[in-house]
């Protein structure tokens, strides 16, 4: 619980501090994109990593989910971008996300079996909560184009059913 | 002929065994942006719930230790209502999504 605790208030923390050294500045349209798909491809990438590790039902079944609905967005988040005419732009808060997201896999690499199931989970728990965090407090309302807001809320509604999904799942595992 | 005749009876036979009530009713829940519209209906045994998916991911309607069914994006999947009471039911990809299904006697 502890460790579950601190890894989501590091998380937290990570996001937040990179908010911080931005400034005040809000994020632009392209920068918002490159952020919602980084975040989306940085979680398939984890369920892809889960489904070829776990041998528990429910892990899978999630993994399954996450990478099926995160595909689902990301693949209407660049037909979006497409027809705006927007490039994504790279930026501190996806990099920010990327780093965090290579530590964590090499935190999963060396553990197995339940151990790995309940890392996996817990950090789904965390992730989603940091971004939906982000979601609604900078990126909602930092976007100006209306589609791409109104992406970006559903988005918000699917990634908190996977939130409680992941509750969900952690409560099986403990 | 006879054979015939005898294979028509068995149809009239067949066909009046499944039929449902002439009052059945189609119900619709559209869900749109994770939401199951409306959020509760009332209905009658005999009657079929229809639900449709107008968002980009998969949902389900689920009711704990009853239903199961799968809705696939822009797609739509149906439920004959054949017992009584009231019924919570949510999305087991999405469990923030709930609905409620009052069955009436029929």
């Amino acid at each position: 619980m502890l460790v579950r605790l601190s890894t989501a208030i590091a998380a937290t923390c990570l996001l937040s501090g990179v908010a911080l050294a931005q400034g005040a500045a809000k994020p632009t349209d392209p920068q918002i994109a490159h952020i919602a798909y980084t975040a989306g491809q940085l979680d398939i990438e984890a369920a892809k990593n889960a489904i070829s590790k776990s041998t528990n039902k429910d892990v899978r079944a999630f993994a399954e989910d996450m990478v099926r609905d995160h595909e689902a967005v990301n693949k209407q988040a660049l037909e979006l971008v497409a027809k705006l005419k927007v490039t994504p732009e790279d930026n501190d808060t996806s990099r920010a996300l990327t780093k965090q997201a290579a530590d964590k896999r090499v935190e999963l690499s060396t553990l197995n079996g339940a151990d790995f199931d309940k890392a996996y989970v817990a950090n789904e728990v965390a992730y989603h909560k940091t971004v939906n965090g982000a979601l609604a407090t900078t990126l909602i309302p930092s976007a100006s184009n209306p589609e791409l807001k109104s992406l970006l809320q559903t988005g918000l509604k699917i990634f908190q059913g996977h939130e409680q999904h992941a509750e969900t799942v952690a409560a099986t595992l403990k | 002929m006879l054979p015939g005749r005898v294979l028509a009876g068995c149809v009239v036979i067949a066909s009046s065994m499944i039929s449902v009530p002439a009052h059945a009713e189609m119900i619709q829940v559209t869900i749109d942006g994770l939401i199951f519209s409306p959020a509760e209906i009332t209905a009658k045994i005999g009657d079929t719930v229809v639900w449709r998916n107008k968002d980009i991911v998969a949902h389900t309607a689920t009711a704990r230790g009853g239903f199961n069914v799968m809705i696939e994006p822009d797609k739509s999947a149906s439920l004959v209502l054949t017992k009584m009471g009231s019924v919570d039911y949510y999305c087991r990809f999405h469990p923030n999504m709930l609905g409620r299904i009052i069955v009436a006697p029929d």
